[in-house]
């Protein structure tokens, strides 16, 4: 069986998601990835007018069923010390990162 | 009758009579808990510890429900008025933010966060006078079928045999309510996760319409597809569940502003005149055999068919006109194109995960940022949120998209007309809830094509929107309870409750109907 995703290409996905992975795990899931693809294929099956349209969701949306779209205001959070008490490292007030990779400009 | 075998509607019912306590309902289910229960799941616990237990939780809040309960006790007592759920246990999937407790969505990444809110369809329950137990396992960020995926083990049991699955992803929740623990529990549905486990655990397990209940403080997974409901023992209870969460929500757009109507009122009206549509499609199911790598289609078992064709033979004794043959063409393309459309709303989803604002960071090897955001994902993610966000990233890459996920989408809208064409014709749909019974734990895992295939009854309605249910239809010959499923038209919970319920007022005298999971106390 070919396989769509090949190492170069699964490479590339494990970059561009943000990961890293063992041998033994990027092996699997990139068997994972391709059986699923044979699965995915079948859609190919489906005749598929040029009128039909894609459908983001399933239940339409009509002004009669939705809420006003509200106004585009910010409003400060009542307790912002109990969202940072999550972070991982917070310094006054500031959420600490390591060192943000950048280019120093000419 | 043991307190902790109550439902729901007869809690409120007592505790309002003054017969019982809130306190003493909340004692009993503690008491349940206790004995049949187990170890709750914690990282880097063991899979294989105490086999005989149900293991649905993972954080048991007993104080937070002891102040809850008291605060029920003392309203009755100043003669206030109680809400439609005082009093009444609930547990929630924990992949719901309930503010100040742990809510770990069954993963390494978020087994540190103390939700700073609580999610909508939560705070709607603690207003009615709900008691809050705590929060019960899943798969990790609901992403599975059996509950084998959480970070959190050992992962819940089926309480009729466990040695099998629960099924999922709400699995601790539909196990929880089969094993006595509570009368009502809180899951969510992208592709039957409430519907599948709560047919293996015999229960009932409400899909609402898509927009029903908010998700505000749902920890998101396939945003155009989640769906908060009720599970349940009863028909009765899913519907006073859903009454109490259901309805719009500022915090939530997609929540919709159609009326709520008075489901428990509209119960008892049953099926007369009703037309229910049996479809082809769905005794059937195509899967990819994993041995050739081609596509098979099998018929559902017997005992799944005939428990549908008994179904519509007494709801037809009933009064209700029984249609067959609806065609539904494209129920077999609602599990590949789930693959398609799931994985990119979830790749994009679990980009905020980055061990920045909240959640696990890892320590070790850091150089810089991009460093730190690899290591945290590669060190927290399992292996099934992995998977998600790699088929995310490719099949909607610019060079492919248009192959998969437009063409994903553009299947989606015939999936979606199908119901229409179907609801046109019919009001309801009755179909089996899933091809099989609960499995052996370890039966499917790590197959990530097979464990899908294990929705592909339940998932055409995620794409849709429309709402269902899986109500209990009876044991097979392992003893493992089946489930039948009612499909309907968008916000038509109201009828398919209705349909729910006469089905159990006709299979009041059955045998199964008394059949309880045995476990060891």
């Amino acid at each position: 069986m070919s396989e769509p995703i090949t190492r170069e290409v699964f490479n590339h996905l494990v970059e561009l998601a943000a990961l890293e992975l063992t041998p033994d795990e990027a092996e699997y899931l990139r068997r994972q990835l391709n059986n699923q693809l044979t699965a995915i294929d079948d859609l190919n099956q489906v005749p598929l007018d040029p009128d039909t349209p894609v459908a983001s969701h399933g239940v339409p949306y009509t002004p009669a069923t939705s809420a006003p779209i509200r106004a585009d205001e910010w409003h400060p959070h009542p307790d912002p010390a109990k969202l940072l008490k999550g972070a991982p490292e917070v310094d006054d007030g500031y959420i600490i990162v390591p060192e943000i990779p950048h280019q120093d400009l000419d | 009758m043991k307190l902790h075998e109550l439902t729901a509607l007869e809690i409120t019912q007592k505790i309002k009579a003054r017969q019982v306590s809130a306190e003493e309902v909340l004692d009993a289910h503690l008491r349940r808990i206790e004995a049949v229960d187990g170890l709750p799941g914690r990282l880097d616990g063991d899979s294989s510890a105490e086999p005989s237990k149900v293991h649905a939780f993972i954080t048991l809040t007993a104080e937070r429900a002891r102040a809850q309960a008291r605060a029920v006790d003392e309203k009755l007592a100043a003669g206030q008025d109680l809400g439609p759920l005082a009093g009444v246990p609930v547990t929630v999937k924990d992949i719901f933010c309930v503010e100040d407790t742990p809510s770990t969505a069954a993963s390494k990444i978020l087994a540190n966060f103390n939700a700073p809110y609580t999610a909508t369809a939560v705070e709607r329950m603690e207003a009615a006078g709900a008691v809050i137990l705590g929060k019960v396992n899943l798969d990790e960020f609901t992403y599975g079928s059996s509950n084998e995926s959480s970070a959190f083990q050992p992962a819940p049991r089926n309480p009729w045999d466990t040695s099998r699955v629960p099924g999922g992803s709400s699995g601790g929740s539909a196990a929880s309510v089969a094993a006595y623990e509570a009368p009502l529990s809180l899951g969510t549905d992208t592709a039957g996760s409430i519907r599948q486990p709560a047919a293996f655990c015999g229960v009932v397990g409400m899909k609402p319409t898509y927009g029903r209940v908010s998700r505000y403080g749902l920890i998101a997974f396939g945003s155009s597809l989640d769906c908060p409901g009720p599970l349940s023992r009863t028909v009765a209870d899913s519907a006073l569940m859903l009454q109490t969460i259901a309805g719009a929500d500022p915090r939530d757009a997609t929540a919709v502003t159609v009326p709520v109507p008075d489901y428990v009122a509209e119960l008892e009206k049953g099926v007369r005149g009703l037309k229910i549509g049996l479809s082809p499609e769905y005794f059937q199911i195509t899967y990819l055999d994993a041995v050739t790598g081609k596509l098979e289609t099998q018929p559902v078992p017997d005992v799944m068919k005939n428990a549908v064709l008994d179904a519509a033979q007494r709801l037809a004794a009933m009064g209700a006109e029984i249609v067959e043959n609806v065609p539904m063409p494209h129920t077999r393309y609602g599990i590949p194109a789930y693959f398609v459309i799931s994985r990119v709303e979830a790749a994009s989803n679990l980009h905020r995960f980055d061990g920045v604002k909240y959640g696990y960071r890892a320590q070790a090897g850091i150089t810089d940022l991009r460093s730190m955001y690899r290591r945290t994902r590669a060190e927290a993610f399992g292996p099934q949120p992995k998977l998600r966000i790699l088929m995310g990233m490719y099949v909607s890459a610019a060079q492919y998209s248009e192959q998969y996920y437009n063409r994903a989408l553009r299947v989606r809208s015939l999936l979606r007309r199908d119901f229409d064409e179907a609801f046109a014709k019919v009001d309801l749909l009755l179909t089996p809830t899933t091809p099989t019974s609960a499995f052996p734990i370890g039966g499917l895992y790590g197959d990530s094509v097979l464990m899908q295939y294990a929705d592909q009854l339940t998932v055409p309605g995620n794409h849709a929107g429309v709402p269902g249910i899986s109500i209990p239809a009876g044991l097979d010959a392992d003893g493992l309870p089946i489930g039948i499923q009612f499909l309907g038209p968008d916000f038509s919970e109201d009828i398919i409750l209705r349909a729910s319920r006469a089905y159990e007022v006709a299979t009041e005298s059955e045998s199964w109907r008394q059949a309880k999971p045995a476990l060891a106390e």
